[in-house]
């Protein structure tokens, strides 16, 4: 058989012709080096193909940044940094100051998880220890997973019409101005819609504790309690807090939901009960009927501001994980 | 006494799921009838009408969305389950990770700069992009995930009996992690199906019925926001029979999703 080393002007062809004309007749020699051809192609441009698509996909979230960052610089050379503290928002006069949208935001989103993670943790803990198997289990992951499922304009509507109410009477009773909407009646909506996810990342942070550490506690007489209490909490402190921020990251990028039941007043809250905006829910509101181009800028830089927050609480969380899962 | 409290805190959870599920059911389902779902909203005050354009809208954004992101997403998820320390990789990796973070409305924000302004008005396209852009964190985590399950030997012994790259991946280990695969894509079709935050100002929404995806339509979503927020109680009437068929429509797509999860014992 011939090489190219031997024979510097021998092409891969005249290898090919050497090895197969061995043992096959002529023509059909052809047919399989024009198949064995087509093949290198298409599997050269299959392999590029992949590569593609995983660098569309990288293109696009630097795009996403990119046109955030370009769309919010009218606002940004208009206002400067002191929008990020002004405390009015009148488009009429041209006036931007996201303070109230922050406050807002961070209101609902902190008050939801202070009333959502107890229930998350009582979930991770019910379905991690007492009863990994059997049919409270499927029935508690089930129920679970289907309050995750839920669209939340189904949760915003049901709030409207039923939360709403409650709490209009409730305000009654208690003596503040009975609107109902408000901040009070968004953060339980939001705690509602965000036990899943700090309840099934603290289910598999408890899970993944291991037997030994708990056998031995409970070989040395420890209660269930003691064994939670001193054993698994510990062990799972940095995963239930990963879990605890992927909740506030998706409380604080809600949109539908919030914008419902928040009153959608752009002024400062007074107290909890007191209507406000998100600055999801502005953007909602009113990204529609911006009428000037800086007031169309300042509603992107809020985006912007939105982007970052829950991208950088996001990634923190996944990078928790991320060491805890490889530990 | 610990374990009772921490059970009934963990029970508590199922009272607000049965809550809005049964009152969802219950004003809907009075609702329901066949011209609910043959007509279209007709103007304030007169009886009747139903949400046949919301109904068809959603489905054709939806169905667009899919065709535009599944083999983006399936794709990825083949590449980054076969390379998995090369540079691209990790920084894909990475913008998968942070687009599943972006809220929806900040997508929406996006895609109206990219598609509304420049084809200057709303239209079926710009939310169909949307919500494939809110699709592909899903699907190529899932796809990468199903296909690290399979055995290596797999993959090594298509090649050996000389199975070229792309027939071994599309022919062998595809079809292997099929189960997988088509429960990430259900699962982000149930995601997106109640999305109304990136359809606002992308698709915006149509009184008519229209099935031309330059122009914009309604979506299921987008009908219960406006008209819950409004003040007729004839809307109000259709909202209700609007979200019992959206949630009819996620809960069934979720449930077939865990049957084949279950089957495939595939962790997401």
């Amino acid at each position: 058989m011939e090489t190219t080393v031997n024979n510097p002007g021998a092409t891969r062809r005249d290898k090919l012709r050497v090895t197969s004309s061995l043992q096959t007749p002529d023509k059909v020699n052809v047919r399989r080096l024009r198949r064995s051809y087509r093949q290198i192609r298409t599997e050269n441009a299959f392999r590029k193909t992949l590569i593609i698509m995983a660098l569309a996909i990288f293109v696009l979230v630097v795009g996403i940044m990119i046109t955030l960052i370009v769309q919010s610089i009218p606002s940004m050379k208009l206002l400067g940094v002191k929008y990020l503290w002004g405390k009015v928002w009148d488009p009429v006069q041209d006036i931007y100051g996201a303070y109230p949208f922050l406050l807002g935001t961070l209101l609902t989103s902190f008050l939801a998880l202070i009333i959502s993670v107890p229930f998350s943790f009582a979930v991770a803990i019910v379905l991690g220890e007492y009863y990994p198997r059997g049919w409270f289990s499927n029935l508690l992951k089930n129920v679970v997973e289907l309050i995750a499922a839920i669209p939340s304009v189904i949760y915003g509507f049901w709030g409207l019409f039923v939360l709403v109410p409650i709490v209009r009477n409730f305000e009654l009773k208690i003596g503040v101005q009975p609107m109902g909407v408000g901040i009070f009646t968004s953060s339980v909506i939001l705690s509602i819609m965000v036990i899943p996810y700090a309840a099934s990342m603290g289910r598999e942070m408890i899970r993944m504790v291991p037997s030994p550490l708990k056998e031995g506690a409970y070989s040395l007489g420890a209660t269930r309690w003691e064994v939670i209490r001193s054993i698994i909490m510990p062990y799972t402190k940095s995963g239930l807090f990963a879990g605890v921020l992927l909740s506030l990251g998706r409380a604080l990028g809600e949109t539908m939901a919030v914008t419902m039941v928040i009153g959608n007043t752009s002024l400062i809250p007074k107290n909890i009960f007191s209507p406000g905006n998100t600055m999801a829910s502005v953007i909602a509101n009113e990204f529609t009927e911006a009428a000037s181009p800086v007031y169309l800028s300042a509603l992107i830089e809020l985006g912007l501001v939105l982007f970052l927050v829950t991208v950088v609480i996001n990634m923190i969380g996944k990078r928790i994980i991320k060491r805890f899962t490889n530990e | 006494m610990f374990k009772t409290l921490v059970i009934l805190f963990a029970s508590a959870c199922v009272i607000p799921l049965l809550a809005i599920l049964g009152y969802i059911i219950k004003e809907g389902i009075t609702k329901i009838n066949w011209s609910f779902f043959v007509n279209v909203p007709k103007p304030v005050g007169e009886a009747g009408g139903g949400i046949a354009n919301a109904l068809v809208g959603s489905f054709i954004i939806v169905g667009v969305a899919a065709i535009m992101a599944i083999p983006v997403g399936i794709l990825s998820g083949i590449y980054l389950s076969e390379n998995k320390t090369s540079k691209l990789a990790y920084w894909s990796r990475l913008s998968v990770d942070i687009l599943q973070g972006v809220p929806s409305i900040v997508i929406g924000i996006v895609v109206y700069f990219w598609i509304v302004k420049p084809i200057g008005s709303f239209s079926a396209i710009s939310g169909s992009v949307a919500l494939a852009i809110m699709m592909l964190p899903i699907i190529v985590r899932s796809t990468e995930e199903t296909l690290k399950l399979l055995p290596d030997t797999l993959k090594e012994a298509a090649l050996a009996l000389g199975m070229p790259y792309h027939r071994m991946i599309l022919k062998v280990i595809l079809p292997c992690g099929i189960g997988g695969i088509l429960s990430g894509v259900m699962l982000s079709v149930a995601r997106i199906a109640g999305e109304t935050a990136p359809l606002l100002f992308t698709a915006f929404g149509n009184p008519y019925l229209s099935t031309n995806i330059t122009k914009p339509m309604h979506s299921l979503p987008l009908l219960i926001f406006n008209y819950a927020t409004s003040p007729y109680d004839d809307w109000h009437n259709l909202a209700w029979g609007a979200s019992l068929i959206l949630l009819l429509w996620v809960l069934l797509l979720n449930i077939i999703t865990k049957l084949t999860t279950r089957k495939w014992n595939i962790q997401l």
